[in-house]
């Protein structure tokens, strides 16, 4: 059996900070600029939109002072603008610690920004949306303008969430990057480990080591068992298209391409954030600054 | 239709442990959370259509642990105290053992 | 003179009992290891040997556990709930309720006064709610597993630790230790976690005296301080708690010899 590591636990898919402005874009003072701050357990993320539009965001890793998370990712946001926090007409804060967002006009449930944000995202076509973070999972249906209609969340089991995958990832001693090719590296597709449980399928896994199984093997069977779990959830909460993976395990081909047989349904791509497209991490501020702008125009007809 | 479902609970290796709640339908009356013998329900806020809800939520002491604090109400194909008491059909449950 | 041998295939270890007329002759214990056929022959032939017999003085054997699937040269088979009760029963006649908090699994069983078993409930497929718990936490604290009972009860609170899967237990752990919290409470926290899923698991029996405890983790003092704490009844414990399932098995299989004698 591997030691933990005697370290902090590290986010599984290692992203680095950063913030972009959407240069084509300019305000005035006419607008509704508004902004909403998303502090996560593991990152915080703000994004400024001006009329409902993302004009700039940043994401920042959360420490230990949320408030400071909050300050620090809307100040990312705002960097590289020329806005000042006085511009903003409202603020959402949201996440994970939603009540630490000081400079937040109003606090609102991180699913009901999350559904939002995806809304914008990926358009009105999105209805069911599957968020496997480092130490949860959540399935979500939404409506055509983004409301949440049902919505499931799973943080008593690692089973699924990239916690659980570090773990297997340290047993089979796989650098956790390759964790998803490395699961398609097989002739033939085995079937499932019997146990969801990690503990218990840590010990399985062993055991089918010894009978002579390849790493890529017994990391296939396991990834197949946790895609089964989680379309399971998702079927919970009513599988509809179009469908979404976002999260750490988004970019884990071998859970994608196993969720997507199992639901047989092909999800819709993430935008590629790092050739100037939305960050799905991001979905949860931009939602949160959607509802400003909502709240803002019904605060102005009172 | 419209519904707002939420379900609190987990599914892990030994079942699927839910007890569901429709925000819609609730009223926020309060009378399962009398009903309930652990205290695992709570009145929350939902923000729902521009608006502040009052709805029942399972609490977090007993989210992660739903499958033994409700095991006692829904053990053998009973009925929930808490659903019983809720004239508005705003809340269900879902007790699976592998 | 009925001798008789009860095999207990445990998931983590097996354990034999041989008994002359109800009277226990030896009992024997090994880990099941990676050939647990081997593992159950091994320690067969030991339990035999400490009690000075030969397979062929055995009228009758009857297993259980979770490997009891895979057992060969065997005459029965008895389920786990009732090896557990028939030996909590022999041990302590006025036991009502027994519990077996094994390695992977947990489970209670009720007995009414005739001492049969008239309703059980099981805990399974999830680490947190048996042995395997405490093992895990025990390495992230870095603390030999049988030290840390003792450690436990050094404390005076328990650290709030996240107690609903063995995964999340270890991170939690490892970040209280970072913070220097102090490991008593930690070891405190890991019982305080199992005896309460484990109380809640027996209330939804009824919590009738006596109550009996079995199982590899009725040896440890930490658990059985706090299931006391959080039942706030007195439990019983039997001498060699981990034979249980093996002595109820051996019981039956006295039973089942006798019965085909007549």
């Amino acid at each position: 059996m591997t030691k933990p590591q005697n370290k902090e636990p590290v986010e599984y898919w290692r992203w680095k900070e950063y913030q972009r402005v959407i240069s084509d874009k300019s305000w005035n003072n006419k607008d509704i600029i508004t902004a909403g701050v998303d502090v996560g357990s593991v990152g915080s993320k703000a994004a400024i939109l001006i009329d409902g539009e993302v004009y700039s965001w940043g994401i920042t890793r959360t420490g230990s002072n949320s408030p400071e998370s909050a300050r620090k990712a809307l100040d990312w946001a705002i960097k590289g603008t020329d806005l000042r926090l006085d511009d903003l007409k409202y603020v959402v804060g949201t996440g994970y610690g939603r009540v630490n967002v000081p400079m937040a006009n109003k606090a609102i449930t991180e699913i009901a920004c999350h559904a939002k944000g995806a809304n914008y995202i990926w358009g009105p076509k999105v209805r069911t949306v599957l968020d496997v973070g480092g130490q949860d999972i959540k399935a979500i249906h939404c409506d055509e303008t983004g409301r949440v209609t049902s919505f499931l969340m799973n943080d008593k089991c690692a089973a699924g969430t990239g916690r659980g995958m570090e773990i297997f990832a340290d047993l089979l001693q796989i650098p956790i990057e390759d964790i998803g090719e490395a699961s398609m590296k097989i002739d033939e597709e085995p079937p499932p480990v019997s146990c969801t449980c990690v503990a218990f399928a840590k010990t399985e896994a062993v055991g089918l080591l010894r009978k002579g199984w390849s790493k890529e093997k017994v990391l296939a069977a396991y990834t197949s068992a946790m895609a089964v779990r989680m379309s399971n959830l998702v079927k919970r909460v009513g599988l509809e298209k179009e469908f979404v993976i976002t999260g750490g395990q988004s970019k884990n081909i071998g859970i994608v391409s196993r969720v997507e047989n199992v639901l047989n349904v092909k999800c819709l791509p993430s935008p590629e954030w790092k050739t100037g497209g939305l960050d799905p991490m991001i979905a949860g501020a931009i939602g949160a600054a959607l509802f400003g702008k909502a709240l803002y125009l019904k605060n102005q007809k009172k | 239709m419209i519904f707002i479902i939420t379900y609190y609970g987990y599914t892990d290796g030994s079942g699927e442990f839910y007890i569901v709640i429709d925000s819609i339908k609730c009223t926020g009356c309060g009378k399962c959370i009398k009903k309930c013998p652990q205290s695992a329900l709570e009145i929350i806020t939902e923000f729902i259509d521009l608006e502040d809800k009052p709805v029942v939520a399972v609490n977090e002491k007993s989210r992660k642990k739903i499958k033994y604090t409700c095991s006692e109400c829904l053990y053998d194909g009973k009925t929930a105290l808490c659903v019983k008491a809720c004239e508005q059909d705003a809340i269900s449950t879902i007790w699976k053992t592998t | 003179m009925t001798k008789t041998i009860g095999l207990d295939l445990g998931t983590q270890a097996i354990k034999v009992v041989v008994l002359n007329d109800n009277i226990v002759l030896s009992r024997e214990k090994m880990f099941s290891g990676f050939d647990p056929s081997k593992a159950a022959k091994t320690v067969l032939e030991k339990a035999l040997k400490t009690a000075n017999l030969s397979i062929s003085d055995i009228e009758h054997t009857t297993a259980t556990g979770a490997g009891v699937q895979m057992a060969s040269n065997i005459d029965s088979k008895i389920s786990m709930m009732s090896a557990d009760a028939k030996a909590g029963i022999h041990l302590f006649p006025k036991a009502r309720t027994i519990i077996d908090v094994g390695a992977e699994e947990a489970r209670a069983m009720k007995c009414d006064d005739n001492g049969m078993m008239v309703d059980f409930v099981v805990n399974e497929r999830c680490a947190a709610g048996a042995g395997a718990f405490i093992e895990a936490m025990a390495r992230a604290l870095e603390v030999k597993m049988e030290d840390m009972g003792p450690l436990s009860l050094k404390a005076e609170r328990a650290s709030p630790i996240n107690a609903s899967c063995v995964i999340f237990g270890e991170s939690d752990v490892v970040t209280l230790i970072h913070r220097q919290e102090s490991k008593p409470e930690i070891a405190r926290a890991v019982f305080d976690a199992m005896a309460d899923r484990v109380s809640s698991m027996v209330h939804r029996l009824g919590v009738n005296p006596e109550v009996v405890l079995v199982g590899g983790v009725a040896k440890d003092v930490g658990f059985i301080a706090s299931l006391k704490r959080k039942l706030d009844i007195d439990i019983s414990i039997p001498e060699y708690p981990e034979f249980a399932g093996a002595l109820g098995a051996a019981l039956m299989a006295t039973k089942r010899a006798r019965r085909s004698k007549k």
